[in-house]
């Protein structure tokens, strides 16, 4: 029983490692700032997310014993990564940093277009 | 083997916070280093999982919330900065 866990415990961990590395050469290797944010907030939320359901498993089925904070942890992390992902490209958006220049959409700038035109008739 | 996995985990996480600590410094905008700071605390968080597991101890799984809720009041805090160049808005200051 001990050897099934630490090997399940073992493979969570191991691939929430490597996700955190897939999202990190994504913020070096990628074009412009919303794309970066893009591998950041998603990658690093889940690979975070599958290591700290291992640590959960780990005080769970070796140690013996429930550790509500790491839940609220995980809980905490899965809510707020995204948010604040959304909001710092809010902000760059906002003060105008510039798309990749192959990127061939921009529904946002479109839309704050459409609604300056309605304001001015 | 099981202690030889989660050495391997501490490693790969410390290159990946090595690549976002270059973006961090280089980083051509303000944005950009704002992202590579919140994840380098998310990966702090991680970094505590492995170190708690490895030293067979829960002392440590205080500080994952901290960090958790460190790293999204400072982005929240910097976006707004950004932003509106003011963090706490007063009535008085308009």
């Amino acid at each position: 029983m001990t050897v099934i866990s630490e090997w399940i415990i073992g493979t969570l961990i191991l691939l929430g490692a490597l996700l955190c590395l897939i999202a990190s050469i994504g913020v070096l290797r990628l074009p412009d700032v919303y794309t970066r944010n893009h591998a950041a907030s998603k990658g690093a939320t889940l690979g975070v997310m599958s290591l700290l359901l291992g640590v959960f498993l780990y005080f769970l089925l070796i140690q013996g014993h429930f550790n509500s904070r790491v839940l609220l942890g995980i809980v905490f992390v899965f809510i707020t990564s995204p948010v604040a992902g959304h909001l710092i490209m809010r902000a760059a958006f906002n003060t105008k940093i510039p798309l990749w220049e192959n990127s061939v959409q921009n529904d946002l700038q479109k839309k704050r277009d459409s609604e300056k035109k309605f304001n001015e008739n | 083997m099981f202690d030889a996995i989660m050495k391997l985990s501490l490693l790969i996480l410390a290159v990946s916070t090595l690549f976002y600590f270059y973006r961090l410094v280089k980083g051509p905008t303000v944005p950009d280093r704002v992202v590579a700071l919140d994840a380098i605390g998310i990966n702090l968080i991680g970094l505590t999982g492995v170190t708690s597991v490895m030293l067979k101890t829960s002392a440590f799984l205080d500080v994952i919330l901290l960090l958790g809720i460190l790293a999204f009041i400072g982005t929240v805090a910097f976006s707004k900065f950004l932003e509106k160049g003011e963090i706490i808005e007063n009535d008085r200051n308009q």
